[in-house]
C-alpha cells in the first residue's frame, strides 16, 4: 500500500510540475465560468422550476469542456513514460502492474476532481448574491457531483487505455476524445429515433450521459447509471492492465 | 549471486538470446562485451526483471527473476542504457521518490539520499532539477537510483557510453569503489574499460555467449598462438620466409615488402616463443634486422576474433 501511496503521490505532482496542467485549468475555469453566466441568464429568461445546478449542469458549455478535459489529463500518462524509457526503470522496481496502472489512474481522477474543486464557489456566491438556493434539495448537489465523478472515473480509465496503446500522445489523446465523443453519439442517437416505446431507444439511456446527468442534477439517483460507470470503469482499467503487462514483454 | 541457465528470448522470428548460461559469484565484476545487438540489453532486461524470458530460467540472490519476479527486484539496482529519469524532478527529491518505491524504510530515506549523493559526487546538484543537468550528472544520478536501496547486484548497461573522457573516468572510478560492496554486471563495448573493471568476461555475439574467462586468460589463449613481426633486409625474400619456416616454433609465415625492408609476419606454435631463434637465424645470415617484437595481444583482438572479425566494431 505505501507503494501505491508513492506512485499516487509522483503522480499527482508530475500533473502539477508540467505547464499543461496550468493551461487545462485556466481553460476549465474561463469556461465553466462562462457556463455559469449562461446558466444564469437562462434562469433570467425562464419562469420554469429549473434550478441553478441543473442549468449548470446540462448546458453544451458544460459538456464541451467535460469531454475536452479527458484527453488532456490522460494523454502523458503512460506514452510519454514508455516513449522517454522511465516505464523501463519504474518496472524494475519492486512494483506490481496493477499497482502502477491503478496509480496512474488515480492521480489523473485527482487532478480532475481538483478542476471541479472551485464550481462549489459558483453556487454559494450564486446563493449569497440571489438570495435563491442554487438547488432544490440537497440531494441535487449530491446528485450531480456523484454523476461527475462516475463520469470522471469512466472517462479517466478510458483516457489511461489510449495511453497504455502508444508512445505517441497526440494519437492517446486522439483515440481518447474519440472513444469519449462515441459514447455521447449513443445518447445522442435518442434524438433521431421517432418513436416511443421504441426498444432501441430505451436502451440509448443506459449509455446516455447527458440523460444520466439531467436526472442526477435533479436529484433523482438511479442505481442502473452507477453500475453502468463502476463496471465499466473496472473493465477498462483490466483491459489497460493487460495492454500495459502486452507492450511492456513484447517491447 | 546470479544464475543462468538456458535463458532465450525470442522476438518473433528473431533471436535475441539463444540459450546462455553463466553463473555470477558474490563480490565479482562481471563485463558483458559483444558487439551492438548481440543481445547485452535484452540479457540485461530480462536479469532486471523488466522482460520475461521466451525460455529458461535464471535466478537472483536466489530468487527467480520470473516466478518472485518482485522479491528478485529487490536485490536488483539496474542502469538502463539511455538511463532514463524524471526530467520534471529535482535530484534529491528524485531519489526519494526512488527510494521509497524500492521499499526503504521511512526513517532511513533522508540517510540513504544521503549518502548516494555524497558517494555519487551529486552533493552541490541535489537541489536542481534533472533536466538541466549535463549527461555526465545525470549519469551519476543514473547510477545513484541503482544502488540507492543497496542492492546486492548492479546491472549497468553501457555505463560509461556517450560521456567524455573526464566523465568516463569519474564514472569508472565510482565502478570501482562500488566493487567493495556490490557484485556488478555490466556491458560494455569500449574493451579496455572492462579490462580495467572486470574480473571476469563474458563475449556475447549474436545471442550466444562466445567466450567467458577473466581477461588475462582471455589474452593469453590468443597470446599463446600470437603473431611475430620481424623485419629485415634480405636478399631472396620467398627463400627467406622458407627457410625461416624451418626454424623450430614457427608455423607458418607470411611477408611483404616495405621499401628494403622485408616485413614478415610469423605465427608461432602455442607455447612457443621463437623469437630469439629468429635472432641466430638473422645473425648467421647476416641480416639487417629492423625489427624483432611480439605486438601484445588485446582484449581488441581476443574480441575480434571470437565475434569474427573487425567490422563488427
Amino acid at each position: 500500500m505505501r507503494r501505491f501511496f508513492i506512485l499516487f503521490g509522483r503522480e499527482v505532482s508530475s500533473a502539477f510540475h508540467q505547464p499543461l496542467a496550468y493551461v487545462v485549468m485556466c481553460f476549465f475555469l474561463v469556461v465553466t465560468g462562462f457556463n455559469f453566466h449562461a446558466g444564469v441568464s437562462l434562469l433570467n429568461h425562464s419562469s420554469g422550476t429549473t434550478t441553478m445546478v441543473e442549468a449548470f449542469f446540462n448546458t453544451v458549455y458544460f459538456w464541451i469542456p467535460l469531454v475536452l478535459v479527458f484527453p488532456l489529463i490522460t494523454m502523458r500518462v503512460f506514452a510519454e513514460e514508455s516513449k522517454m524509457g522511465t516505464l523501463e526503470t519504474l518496472m524494475t522496481a519492486p512494483v506490481q502492474d496493477f499497482q502502477v496502472v491503478f496509480a496512474k489512474f488515480a492521480g489523473c481522477l485527482f487532478f480532475y476532481v481538483i478542476l471541479w474543486a472551485p464550481s462549489l464557489l459558483y453556487f454559494t456566491a450564486f446563493e449569497a448574491v440571489t438570495g435563491i438556493d442554487a438547488a432544490g434539495a440537497a440531494g441535487s448537489y449530491v446528485g450531480a457531483y456523484a454523476m461527475l465523478l462516475l463520469m470522471g472515473c469512466l472517462f479517466t480509465a478510458i483516457g489511461c487505455l489510449a495511453s497504455a496503446l502508444t508512445d505517441n500522445q497526440i494519437v492517446a489523446a486522439v483515440v481518447c476524445f474519440s472513444a469519449i465523443l462515441c459514447l455521447f453519439f449513443i445518447g445522442l442517437l435518442a434524438f433521431f429515433i421517432p418513436a416511443t416505446g421504441n426498444a432501441l431507444r430505451e436502451m440509448t439511456y443506459y449509455f446516455s450521459p447527458i440523460e444520466h446527468m439531467m436526472d442526477f442534477s435533479r436529484g433523482i439517483f438511479d442505481t442502473r447509471p452507477v453500475v453502468f460507470y463502476l463496471s465499466s470503469t473496472l473493465v477498462v482499467l483490466f483491459a489497460t492492465f493487460h495492454i500495459f503487462q502486452y507492450r511492456r514483454w513484447k517491447a | 549471486m546470479v544464475k543462468v541457465e538456458q535463458l532465450t528470448k525470442r522476438f518473433g522470428a528473431i533471436t535475441a538470446v539463444d540459450g546462455i548460461d553463466f553463473t555470477v559469484e558474490k563480490g565479482e565484476i562481471v563485463g558483458f562485451l559483444g558487439p551492438n545487438g548481440a543481445g547485452k540489453s535484452t540479457t540485461m532486461r530480462m536479469l532486471a526483471g523488466y522482460l520475461p524470458p521466451t525460455s529458461g530460467r535464471a535466478s537472483v540472490a536466489g530468487f527467480d527473476i520470473f516466478s518472485e519476479s518482485l522479491k528478485a527486484r529487490e536485490h536488483i539496482g539496474y542502469l538502463p542504457e539511455n538511463v532514463p529519469l524524471y526530467l520534471d524532478m529535482r535530484v534529491a527529491e528524485f531519489l526519494r521518490y526512488r527510494a521509497g518505491l524500492k521499499g526503504v524504510p521511512q526513517r532511513r530515506l533522508t540517510e540513504r539520499v544521503g549518502d548516494v549523493l555524497e558517494m555519487c559526487g551529486l552533493d552541490e546538484v541535489g537541489k536542481k532539477i534533472i533536466g538541466r543537468l549535463s549527461k555526465g550528472f545525470r549519469q551519476r544520478v543514473g547510477l545513484a537510483d541503482a544502488m540507492i536501496h543497496e542492492p546486492d547486484l548492479l546491472i549497468l548497461d553501457e555505463p560509461t557510453i556517450g560521456l567524455d573522457p573526464n566523465q568516463i573516468r569519474l564514472v569508472r572510478d565510482l565502478i570501482r569503489n562500488l566493487r567493495r560492496h556490490h557484485t556488478i554486471l555490466l556491458s560494455s563495448h569500449i574493451l579496455p574499460e572492462v579490462e580495467m573493471l572486470c574480473s571476469r568476461v563474458i563475449i556475447i555475439n549474436k545471442g550466444r555467449i562466445e567466450a567467458m574467462d577473466t581477461p588475462q586468460n582471455l589474452r593469453a589463449r590468443l597470446g599463446q598462438a600470437g603473431h611475430i613481426l620481424f623485419d629485415a633486409i634480405v636478399a631472396d625474400p620467398r627463400a627467406a620466409a622458407t627457410d625461416l619456416r624451418q626454424l623450430e616454433g614457427v608455423q607458418g609465415v607470411s611477408h611483404r615488402r616495405d621499401g628494403d625492408w622485408t616485413v614478415f609476419t610469423i605465427e608461432a606454435a602455442p607455447d612457443r616463443d621463437p623469437r630469439e631463434a629468429l635472432f641466430h637465424h638473422a645473425t648467421e645470415n647476416k641480416w639487417r634486422v629492423r625489427e624483432i617484437s611480439r605486438p601484445p595481444v588485446t582484449l581488441e583482438r581476443v574480441f575480434a576474433e571470437v565475434t569474427g572479425g573487425e567490422e563488427n566494431f
